[in-house]
């Protein structure tokens, strides 16, 4: 396909250019043919319909769009698709089991991290990095870990108790 | 036995919220996550000047891009008469520019095409050419005589101004400032603000040919009013119009008026008989959309010199872009400005107030405020902290003397306005005692003396919410009521639909906890739904901190009347006459035998199965709620802060926060809502502007300029609460969404001016960027009523 | 916010890489991070005819020291892998109090040094902390490697002297002869802002005295500054208060800032003498407890 958007129509041009490539989006390949200039954010959303991954900004200012590619936060609206191609990439769909809530998740909905929703997908898998990197982190290193997502209606106290919440819990989890 | 409230979910339960399960799994439904089949996609064409006329658009090249469906001009919209659209303060805005264009950023063309990426590129193939005009940036270019007309398309406009008007009693104001000991002068300036939510406006237009039913997808905080101007616009039968606004990823105001985007998807659905999605860009939501503030102020009060503010007098010049499209009551022009200084006792009070076109984007949207309160409160706590310093009066004691005491409700305010509960003394001692207000004196004297500047800062106010009663307030007419309607079904569960749309509130949940409140219906029983205009009923809307003051007591007053139904059928039930029932929480029984009972799940199941003879079966209901009055809820802000005197740079310290929001529904969401604001508030004291270059360029037009704060410099909150029910409410409720972005910013401000006032500073403008306090205190003056833009002269 | 048509090749070698830009005429850009990049496509401020992604040229991301202190970083060595290095902890004290201010902690995970240095924005932070350490760059082209000290390197805003076909494959820092000390400060209204001002410091220190100096400043003229009378003015002499304010008023005169949103020029002056000041008041804090 030349498009990812509905309904590829006949008259394209002959001469835009198109990869083949081969993304694992939470644990699944995905291989598509897309135009080099269709970014991450876009393949995910519209070719993947995943769409908890959300588009905030035009400037890689607000964080809406993160996800962990190869395990590292990336703002997926400054990304080509094309670079993703043979990465590992995880949205907030591949957060939870079907059984099972990621802690973080947990902690999100119990310290009300959340409110509109819009950036909570981004600010969950920034928090998900942190705690893998560091499973007991201080106020302040959530606060400086968090600093490239934006949130305009929680205020992010709620947020760092979430992550905090998450924390305890992943520490008593993994405890056993 | 009485059920448990806290533990069916209702009032006071921190209850989890309903709407997170989605949302925290990524699968929340937005509007750019909505795909229709053969959906088309729009990109907006705008103007890069400021004020510029039109000679000529050549579109042959957008049209010539495989991939392109439609261009739109304004030529072709005028044809079909929809070149301009009336805005929500009866005035009239273009949809598409044809004469001239009036700001930057403003709308001039559209394309539609298979995707996104090929509309940018049709975008970007058009050529206009423009002849540049004078811009004209702020109220005094726009006053100025001779200045260039703006709105040369009103045949009666002869200058710049929109509107000029006042309230108060001149008279007895200016008798009480000729017999006062001390009038005390501020100049301020409210910046230009973008509420910004992180999710920008789109629409989803889906015109279908065979049934003639216009579907719209919509980032709306009001699906009602914009079905009724959809109608009215487009000249479409309402009862075919079909709003529907899913989840949306913040409003706080910018959501509310209608945009040339909305209206153009829908013509080229029309046209095209193809869904058309269009999704703004951040950059086309921060210089198009609705703005907030941007208001000059004179202000004066007259004092005694024991600290009794003896009358207010105000000017204010409001800056309103190119189109006065600001959505508010239409009967006061600078909204609810004059709600200013409610929670002081003072005998006199005047406001005149002007409105002025400017060649920038319209608004003065109520940005996180109900119309202009957010302005108000700011100038009064301004003033308030000048004219303290100027009777050289600590500054909580100033407030203390002139603060409505409890006893005296209900109030007439100098403005007229009628407060009816309060607290208002308890809520600032609670906070100096949070704060450790006798000891943070005392620290910051001791700091002055190594040459650190501390500085501490009170805002207390009361803002009006829960506009209103349909005596005073209407948006185009239309009274400013709200709605629920409750279907309980047989087995006790139910729906309840309401007219408001939540952005981020949680109205899922708390709607939930009123009726469980009311009814004893386990809130988990009860599903929520609002934004659909075909199943929800009429209502104004959700800003302005309306909806718990309103739609939230249409949610009580239709529980009750399922309550009234419900008793005659328990009645029927228990084989007693309707005056032998009594109620307890989800249970009605017998007076003289309380153990004999009939829950509220057992008279459901009794309406669709058993009815008494002479009742109409089933349990459903509609409320419309015309408030009485509005609600007044009074929050004490307090901050400290540490300026850095070789950079200008402030730290916060500490901030607590004393709310008094009446009951509250569920305390987390409030606790939210208080915390989501604060940070609001500190942004738009700190960092958060628009502003714009002599050109009338935008500066501020990503996140790279607009700046909003992450969470490493958002500074914590401590929050405490004190509780006097609204007597007027039905569950005693005030709202809390927008106090603290409206009380807050006074806070921070006022912090700082007290840690530069050894200098003799009285004043710096918002935002206190750190050039601009080092700069007040090198020079010793004030930057004062001017706008913020800075060039190399 | 959708880019324009481009031609996308990822070569799997420098060499390739070169002959795709050669063959690109001026109209090819490299891909490293992206960070800077993408945004301005998106924006279509610029919309190259091909890109050329040297993410998938190996051995290319890598930061080290040689045994005489030289310090390599490779032109795919992330801000974030800088951040977290205990290397450069040790050997670079300058670039390791610039990490942590680079952009916000996700770009830092894509955003490359050398792809920094190349944009030659003058707000950028690395590319003051590379003109006070005496840095270099090492480009590749056709006709082999060169090369280039960093302040010749930068030509004016968002220029430098690469040919359209070579590729900065390398940043070198060279090594120093005595203690290196050295400090980074910005003053950014909030995390990932560009700078109001930024001030990077390198001092290199035998004994009391300063045998080398460097001031490199942010933000504060149309390329990025190299303040060498403050930093000459430190050299030969122990690091006393009189010298101290001395180097942080010739720093402030090299400044040459526009008023903006961000500040007056004055203001913009007067914060890189403050910073000037404070990390060299810093420094002999930390150089007097070393002692």
């Amino acid at each position: 396909m030349t498009s990812l958007y509905e309904e590829v129509r006949g008259d394209q041009p002959g001469e835009v250019p198109v990869r083949r490539v081969s993304i694992r989006v939470n644990g699944v390949n995905r291989t598509a043919d897309i135009e080099p200039r269709l970014l991450l954010a876009h393949f995910i959303r519209q070719g993947l319909r995943l769409t908890g991954t959300h588009v905030g900004c035009d400037t890689t200012n607000c964080g809406a769009c993160t996800v962990l590619l190869d395990g590292k936060p990336a703002k997926s609206c400054t990304v080509l698709a094309v670079q993703a191609d043979g990465h590992d990439v995880m949205t907030v769909e591949g957060m939870a089991t079907a059984s099972e809530l990621d802690p973080i998740q947990e902690g999100f909905k119990d310290e009300h991290g959340l409110q509109c929703g819009f950036c909570t997908p981004g600010m969950m898998l920034s928090a998900k990095a942190l705690l893998d990197e560091n499973p007991n982190p201080t106020e302040d290193e959530i606060r400086w870990a968090l600093s490239g997502n934006l949130c305009r209606c929680t205020g992010y106290q709620n947020i760092v108790k979430a992550v905090l919440w998450a924390a305890e819990k992943m520490r008593a989890q993994s405890g056993k | 036995m009485s059920l448990d409230e806290i533990k069916i979910g209702g009032m006071g339960a921190s209850r989890r919220r309903v709407e997170d399960n989605r949302f925290i799994r990524g699968k929340g439904n937005y509007v750019d996550d909505v795909v229709l089949p053969g959906m088309l996609h729009m990109e907006i064409l705008r103007s890069p000047l400021a004020h510029a006329r039109i000679k000529s658009i050549d579109v042959s090249a957008a049209w010539a891009i495989p991939g392109v469906r439609l261009v739109l001009t304004g030529e072709m919209m005028a044809a079909r008469n929809l070149a301009w659209m009336p805005t929500l303060s009866y005035d009239t805005q273009a949809v598409l520019a044809t004469d001239k264009v009036r700001f930057q950023g403003q709308e001039v063309a559209c394309v539609i095409a298979d995707d996104p990426y090929i509309a940018k590129d049709g975008c970007e193939a058009i050529v206009v050419d423009y002849e540049p005009l004078t811009p004209i940036v702020n109220p005094m270019q726009a006053l100025a005589p001779g200045a260039p007309l703006i709105r040369d398309d009103k045949e009666n406009q002869k200058d710049n101004v929109v509107f000029d008007w006042q309230v108060g009693d001149k008279a007895a104001t200016d008798k009480a400032f000729a017999s006062a000991d001390k009038v005390s002068k501020l100049e301020l300036h409210y910046p230009r603000s973008h509420p910004s939510p992180i999710e920008t406006c789109g629409s989803i237009a889906d015109f279908d040919r065979s049934t003639s039913k216009l579907t719209v997808y919509m980032t709306t905080q009001a699906p009602h009013i914009i079905r009724a101007a959809v109608a009215l616009v487009a000249e479409l039968p309402e009862h075919m119009i079909r709003i529907i606004s899913p989840d949306l990823g913040g409003g706080f105001g910018n959501k509310v008026p209608v945009y040339p985007g909305y209206v153009m998807s829908i013509l080229a659905s029309i046209l095209l008989e193809k869904p058309v999605k269009w999704i703004e860009d951040k950059t086309g939501n921060l210089i198009s959309t609705g703005f907030g503030r941007d208001v000059y102020l004179k202000g004066e009060l007259a004092l005694r010199k024991d600290g009794k503010i003896l009358a207010v007098r105000m000017h204010t010049d409001s800056d309103h872009g190119a189109f006065f499209s600001d959505a508010q009551p239409s009967k006061f022009k600078i909204g609810l400005m004059h709600s200013a200084f409610a929670c002081y006792d003072i005998p006199a009070a005047h406001l005149t107030a002007r409105g002025v076109y400017t060649n920038k984007a319209p608004g003065g949207v109520a940005y996180r405020c109900s119309f202009r309160v957010t302005e108000a409160m700011f100038f009064q706590e301004r003033m308030v902290q000048a004219a303290a310093d100027d009777l050289g009066i600590d500054q909580a004691e100033f407030r203390r003397v002139n603060l409505v005491h409890d006893d005296d409700f209900p109030h007439r305010t100098a403005f007229g306005f009628l407060t009816d509960s309060g607290q208002y003394a308890k809520c600032l001692d609670i906070g100096l005692e949070a704060i450790g207000y006798k000891d943070f004196l005392k620290q910051k004297e001791e700091a002055k003396k190594r040459g650190r500047l501390l500085g501490i800062g009170i805002s207390t106010m009361t803002e009006p919410l829960g506009a209103g009663n349909s005596r005073a307030y209407d948006i185009l007419g239309i009274k400013m009521f709200d709605s629920a309607e409750l279907r309980v079904h047989m087995t006790g569960k139910a729906i309840l639909r309401t007219g408001a749309k939540s952005q981020g509130q949680g109205h899922e949940t708390t709607w939930a906890q009123i009726v469980a409140h009311e009814l004893g219906i386990p809130a988990d029983d009860i599903v929520v739904e609002e934004g659909d205009t075909d199943t929800a009923p009429f209502g104004m809307g959700t800003y302005a901190s309306r909806s718990t003051p309103v739609a939230g007591a249409a949610v009580a007053m239709v529980s009750r009347k399922i309550r009234a139904k419900a008793r005659k059928i328990a009645a029927h039930l228990l084989e007693v006459s309707e005056e032998d029932v009594e109620w307890e929480l989800g249970r009605f029984y017998v007076r003289s035998a309380p153990t004999r009972g009939v829950t509220i799940q057992d008279c459901a199941f009794a309406a669709y199965t058993n009815m008494p003879d002479g009742l109409e079966p089933g349990l459903e209901n509609v409320s419309y709620y015309d408030p009485p009055n509005l609600t007044w809820p009074f929050a004490c802000y307090i901050a400290t802060v540490e300026v850095d005197p070789q950079t200008g740079v402030w730290d916060v310290l500490k901030v607590v926060a004393v709310d008094d929001c009446g009951v509250r529904i569920n305390p987390m969401i409030v606790e939210g809502q208080i915390m989501g604001g604060l940070t609001e508030a500190y942004a738009m004291a700190s960092m958060q502007f628009i502003t714009f270059d002599s050109e009338g360029n935008c500066v501020g037009s990503n996140y790279m300029d607009y700046l909003l704060p992450t969470a490493w410099e958002t500074p914590g909150f401590e929050l405490h609460e004190v509780v006097t029910p609204c007597p007027h409410h039905p569950i005693g409720a005030k709202g809390i969404g927008e106090c603290a972005t409206v009380g807050g910013p006074a806070a921070f401000v006022n912090a700082v001016m007290d840690a530069v006032k050894d200098t003799g500073v009285r004043n710096i403008d918002m935002p206190l960027l750190p050039d601009r306090v080092y700069e007040a205190l090198t020079t010793k003056k004030d930057i004062s009523g001017f706008p913020p833009v800075k060039t190399d002269a | 916010m959708y880019p324009s048509r481009f031609n996308y090749e990822s070569p799997k070698t420098i060499e390739e890489a070169i002959a795709l830009l050669t063959k690109g005429n001026g109209e090819a850009k490299i891909l490293a991070g992206g960070m800077s990049l993408i945004p301005m496509m998106k924006l279509r401020f610029a919309s190259p005819e091909m890109l050329v992604d040297i993410n998938n040229i190996p051995d290319l991301n890598y930061h080290r020291a040689d045994a005489d202190g030289t310090f390599h970083i490779g032109a795919l060595c992330r801000h974030s892998d800088l951040e977290k290095s205990s290397i450069l902890a040790q050997h670079q004290p300058t670039l390791a109090a610039t990490a942590p201010l680079v952009a916000d902690p996700i770009v830092r995970n894509r955003g490359t040094f050398v792809g920094s240095v190349c944009h030659a924005d003058p707000q950028g932070d690395w590319a003051s902390a590379m003109i006070a350490l005496d840095g270099m760059i090492v480009a590749q082209g056709p006709k082999g490697r060169r090369t280039i000290a960093v302040r010749d390197f930068v030509t004016g805003p968002f220029q430098n002297v690469l040919a359209s076909n070579e590729i900065a494959i390398e940043a070198i820092i060279p090594a120093t002869k005595g203690i290196r000390f050295g400090g980074y400060l910005k003053l950014e209204r909030r995390i990932g802002d560009f700078a109001t001002a930024g001030v990077a410091v390198a001092l290199e220190l035998s004994g009391a005295s300063v045998i080398r100096a460097g001031i490199g400043l942010t933000g504060v003229g149309s390329s990025t500054v190299n303040a060498t009378d403050a930093a000459q003015s430190l050299v030969g002499s122990p690091l006393t208060s009189e010298a101290i304010e001395r180097a942080a008023d010739l720093a402030a005169q090299a400044a040459q800032p526009r008023s903006d949103h961000r500040g007056s020029a004055a203001y913009k002056k007067q914060v890189v003498r403050t910073f000037v000041v404070r990390i060299l008041t810093e420094i002999n804090s930390t150089k007097t407890k070393a002692a």
